[in-house]
């Protein structure tokens, strides 16, 4: 493409700044379902390895079209609503649900400056939008007007809540260190020349343990899938749900994964930053490495769903209240300390 | 750049993803095959008919933990501020909001020995 023609793109799309929004918007949106859609099959084929299966193979070379087979299936599939249910919440709750969690991508920098919106407060938006999705949970499971829905609803809000609190105290003692609720200022204040000693995971260590824990609890992932809990709620808030009402529900919560896989990366982990800042590596572009970062977390959100037992819910509570939570709280005093009293030392660099 | 400005590409994701969302949800609708019959469009439960309504009475735990949580969060709510201007506000600001945890962690404690805390 020559210089001319670039320029008049370029000049085209400052003329119509929404059609630009637009257009990123579009791109963002289909770039981060076909990562979804790898990301499930990625998981099936993770857990299959761990139990020696050869987990999906047969649609597709190695099983690649896998998701978008079972999509179509999905979409083939007789919507029932039971006669019981309140029809209107009940099909509100999965729209709801997979809305809000494709919607907090809107504010996330893949790259430098490759954000959709890249507005001061990102971070409030993304915590706001994933503490709105537990209405999803719950109005599924109360509208379902069915027993283990309603106990699966009652349970989810209960442990999305408890752990979100934990969550909000870790991303408070990464703000004290960055000094900024925007996503690209905090991936930038973690661009020192130690590379990737200098990012937040290795200063705030403790807190990168929590949150990637709590993560996992806050997406109902294994081992605190008690909302699902096949062995004891069948299905959960999902029962009642077939057809694609269901597949948005699963959608949900596969991009509430990638989204905080894609918060540990930008909080924690530097964000686009290569590891290393010498030749090879500074050459790579930063999408590559945030897209190799997440699915680097990824793989671990898979290898605990393949090996950890489920916790018992007494336990997941005691987690979650007398555990993170003391721990955290501290960590806010500890950190705002060391920068107070230490402001060239570790916390502040 | 002038505040809407800054926030129209917001709308217009989250107008995105409700159309990716509404798409999804209505395409079976549309599409595919349906025979309901009164057994299969009854609510689940194991294999018999429901005894009862489902919204029954439940543990006035989950109350509980819903209390607690809306008292930390608004802890976190008011923490966030003071963690953006921290350098700027200062031993003042530290020592201030030092105070304010302080009071709230003698809470927590409490909270922790009345049993509040406890699943059994």
């Amino acid at each position: 493409m020559s210089d001319g023609w670039t320029s008049a793109i370029s000049d085209f799309f400052i003329a119509y700044p929404l059609l630009l929004a637009a257009v990123k918007s579009v791109l963002l949106a289909v770039a981060l379902l076909i990562y979804v859609a790898y990301v499930i099959l990625a998981d099936r084929k993770i857990w299959a390895a761990v139990q020696l299966r050869r987990g999906p193979n047969v649609v597709g070379p190695w099983g690649l079209l896998q998701s978008f087979a079972d999509f179509i299936k999905f979409a083939l599939k007789e919507p029932v609503i039971p006669d019981v249910a309140n029809k209107g919440i009940f099909l509100f709750a999965p729209f709801i649900m997979a809305t809000l969690s494709i919607a907090a991508w809107a504010v996330i920098p893949v790259a430098d400056g490759w954000a959709v919106g890249d507005i001061n407060v990102g971070i409030l938006y993304i915590f706001a939008l994933s503490s709105l999705g537990v209405y999803g949970v719950i109005m599924g499971g109360w509208a379902s007007n069915s027993k283990y829905p309603f106990l699966s609803a009652l349970r989810s809000a209960a442990q999305m809540v408890s752990y979100e609190v934990s969550i909000g105290f870790v991303i408070i003692t990464v703000l004290l260190c960055a000094g900024s609720l925007n996503l690209t200022d905090i991936v930038n204040a973690q661009d020192t020349s130690y590379g990737m000693a200098g990012w937040y995971w290795l200063r705030l260590f403790p807190m990168f343990i929590i949150f990637f824990v709590s993560a996992l609890a806050e997406t109902n992932r294994p081992p605190f899938d008690l909302v699902e809990a096949e062995s004891e709620l069948v299905a959960g808030f999902m029962i009642e749900y077939s057809a694609t009402p269901y597949v948005l529900f699963m959608l949900a919560e596969y991009v509430a994964i990638v989204t905080m896989c894609a918060l540990l990366t930008i909080l924690f982990f530097g964000g686009w930053l290569p590891p290393i800042k010498i030749a090879p590596f500074t050459y790579v572009p930063g999408v590559i490495w945030f897209i190799l970062k997440v699915s680097f977390f990824f793989f671990f959100f898979a290898m605990v769903k393949a090996f950890v037992p489920r916790y018992r819910y007494d336990q997941l509570m005691r987690l979650g209240w007398k555990v993170f939570l003391p721990i955290s709280l501290a960590m806010v005093i500890i950190v705002a300390a060391v920068l107070q009293f230490w402001p060239a030392g570790p916390a502040g660099v | 750049m002038p505040l809407l400005e800054q926030y129209l590409p917001l709308v217009i994701f989250i107008a995105l993803s409700a159309v990716i969302a509404g798409a999804l949800l209505v395409a079976p609708f549309l599409l595919a095959f349906k025979a309901p019959d009164p057994e299969k469009m009854s609510a689940y439960e194991c294999g018999f008919n429901p005894f009862n309504d489902a919204r029954m009475k439940f543990d006035v735990r989950f109350y509980l933990v819903s209390l607690l949580f809306i008292v930390f969060d608004l802890e976190v709510a008011f923490l966030f501020p003071w963690a953006v201007a921290f350098k700027e506000a200062g031993a003042f600001g530290f020592w201030s909001m030092m105070v304010f945890l302080g009071v709230l962690t003698v809470g927590f404690v409490y909270e922790w020995r009345k049993g509040a805390l406890e699943w059994d």
